[in-house]
């Protein structure tokens, strides 16, 4: 029987559903289209014209003055994302062991509860609490100590949630074994657990590092702005950092800045994709072993 | 009892997330307090955020120091919030849908009657997931860029009547963006997790494959996908500079279309640093601050009403005997 004899066949409600199910998948194929698509196109916009504006002095030179670079912006990223890293991860792994080895209780699931309030907070109510605060109510004016403090709250309660999944996928045997011959915590955590649980524990840092390195609103009312390079001073000295240079710099008129601002934006998705396609790609192949 | 000094020592750090949280609670409350009593409730339903004059001689209105003519409403902001994540989540849930319905069905059959031939190719389902989930580690103020660069002027050039594309569709579409691959993996997650035999029976009776999907899975995965577009608005409400960037920045007006120039409460706040500053009562900082709690409070009402809903403490799915 030909295809066509077999559609005459078909009664027209058969028909309707089938050219209802076409049209249904078709519609669903365009809505995946619809959101791959600019991602993207985002990808493409930044690396054509990030790529072209990339240049040695980028590297060399501040912010200041007409023939600029990115490096101020470049350091103070860098230095900002390495203390909010050197608050963040103690207490984000030590929370996610309190939460997964003794935080089967009443207290723990509050914590659970405030650390997952603290995640859905909006990031610029975080920046304007650690103004008040810090640069306000204790004048340490804008500085990297505030930003640093202010993107290590962001990050770690996402560090406990995976510090805690991560434990909790360690066997309960490996910890009978280790109190059996006599361990403390303290040695059953560090040498057992953790080393058990590390590569995904060094995920849940990395993509803290990410969330830093691409965050913008918190560190507008703690950094500020600065057009020199960091002065090594922990309070009372504005840091530069790259995020800002893509929301003012393509506002500006002229096409160098714009240039700038291509150049940081592209810096930072390089860094945040590799990072999130590395995860990725690692979590899966340890899933397949 | 023993004292089990490890035990102390982590509790006491992982006590530090809970005391983060309250301070951030009354570190805004407490500042905002002045505000509060000075604004009341007209804060709520004001349209006009005005400074008064920074420059002029601070007056005193019920015992609390102002720069003359000042007055603070939020209404327009709140109305600019509401009205660009609403119309997110309106253009983000079918995208969302179909791209998860489409990922978790359509793909591994594609997978499963190739596999032998094309065993060469990286695995399809995985690759497309991935790429779904790296929509929303990209940075906002990239999006922003993005919204600039591309979307702004696409939108002046074909639809906008006035030619000008920033505005509440700006924001909302760029909002709707961010927000997409919530819903979509919790739906794709959802999907995958519904049983076999519920699928199977329903080819049985000889549904088409999409009926299968419409009628026999969406209705079991219901109150996740619920779950997962509040989650996604407390996100869309609290999103910050993507919105500043391409909202056109409107203040003390209502928007009226799909063009007006908006402000969220979160991209308000930072555009307002700069006067925050020179102010010497200090009291449009302790305003802001009362704006950020606003802000607290609504995200926070959002996301507890998320986890009720996919913690399946509210059972919302209909079941007909």
């Amino acid at each position: 029987m030909s295809a066509a004899a077999k559609l005459e066949t078909r009664s027209t409600q058969e028909l309707r559903r089938i050219v209802l199910s076409v049209a249904g998948w078709g519609l669903c194929a365009i809505a995946l289209l619809g959101v791959i698509f600019p991602l993207l196109d985002i990808v493409g916009v930044v690396a054509g014209r990030g790529i072209t504006a990339l240049s040695f002095s980028l590297f060399t030179q501040t912010t200041t003055g007409a023939a600029n670079g990115l490096a101020n912006a470049i350091e103070g990223t860098f230095v900002i994302t390495l203390f909010a890293m050197l608050i963040a991860v103690p207490i984000g792994v030590g929370a996610g062991i309190h939460l997964s080895e003794y935080g089967k209780n009443r207290l723990g699931s509050a914590i659970r509860f405030m650390s997952d309030t603290l995640t859905g907070t909006p990031s610029i109510v975080l920046g304007y609490f650690s103004y008040i605060v810090f640069i306000t109510a204790l004048g340490w004016g804008f500085s990297l100590l505030a930003a640093a403090i202010t993107i290590a709250i962001l990050i770690i309660p996402y560090l406990a949630r995976i510090t805690e999944l991560a434990l909790q996928q360690v066997p309960n045997p490996m910890r009978e074994a280790a109190y059996a011959l006599g361990a403390t915590d303290g040695v059953v955590v560090f040498k057992i657990v953790l080393p058990a649980a590390s590569g995904a524990v060094i995920t849940g840092g990395l993509l803290g590092l990410a969330i830093s390195v691409g965050e913008t609103a918190p560190l507008i009312y703690t950094a500020g702005w600065s057009d020199q390079m960091w002065t090594g001073h922990f309070t009372q000295s504005p840091v530069a950092y790259l995020t800002y240079v893509i929301w003012t710099f393509i506002n500006q008129p002229d096409e160098h800045s714009h240039q700038l601002a291509y150049a940081a934006a592209f810096l930072v998705m390089l860094v945040v994709l590799a990072i999130n396609i590395s995860v990725r790609l690692m979590v899966k192949r340890t899933k397949f072993t | 009892m023993t004292l089990r000094p490890f035990r102390l020592l982590v509790l006491c750090i992982s006590l530090m997330i809970p005391a983060a949280l309250c301070a951030v609670v009354l570190f805004l409350a407490g500042y905002a307090g002045q505000a509060i009593s000075f604004n009341g409730l007209h804060f709520l339903w004001d349209v006009n955020w005005n400074l008064g004059d920074l420059y002029g001689d601070p007056v005193t209105v019920n015992g609390i120091t102002i720069p003359p003519g000042a007055e603070y409403g939020v209404l327009a902001f709140i109305a600019g919030t509401l009205a660009s994540s609403g119309l997110a989540i309106f253009i983000a849930v079918p995208l969302s849908v179909g791209a998860a319905i489409f990922l978790a069905e359509a793909v591994p059959v594609l997978e499963n009657h190739a596999r032998d031939r094309l065993s060469w190719l990286p695995p399809i389902r995985p690759a497309l997931a991935m790429l779904v989930e790296l929509v929303a580690v990209v940075p906002s103020v990239v999006f922003g860029l993005w919204g600039i660069a591309v979307l702004v002027p696409f939108l002046g050039h074909y639809i906008s009547p006035t030619g000008n594309g920033y505005g509440l569709l700006a924001a909302a579409i760029v909002l709707a963006l961010m927000i997409t691959p919530i819903i979509a993996s919790t739906l794709y997650d959802a999907l995958l997790q519904v049983p076999k035999e519920n699928r199977e029976s329903a080819f049985a009776l000889g549904s088409t494959h999409f009926e299968v999907v419409t009628k026999a899975m969406m209705p079991m995965v219901r109150s996740t996908l619920a779950g997962g577009i509040v989650l996604a608005l407390g996100r869309a409400l609290g999103e910050t500079m993507a919105v500043l960037m391409v909202s056109g920045g409107g203040l003390n007006m209502l928007p009226t279309s799909l063009f007006s120039p908006i402000s969220t409460i979160a991209s308000f706040i930072v555009s307002q640093l700069d006067s925050a500053e020179s102010d010497p009562t200090s009291m449009s900082v302790k305003a802001l601050a009362e704006i950020a709690f606003v802000l607290f409070i609504i995200t926070l009402a959002v996301n507890v009403a998320a986890k009720l809903l996919s913690s399946g403490a509210l059972n919302v799915r209909s079941r007909k005997a």
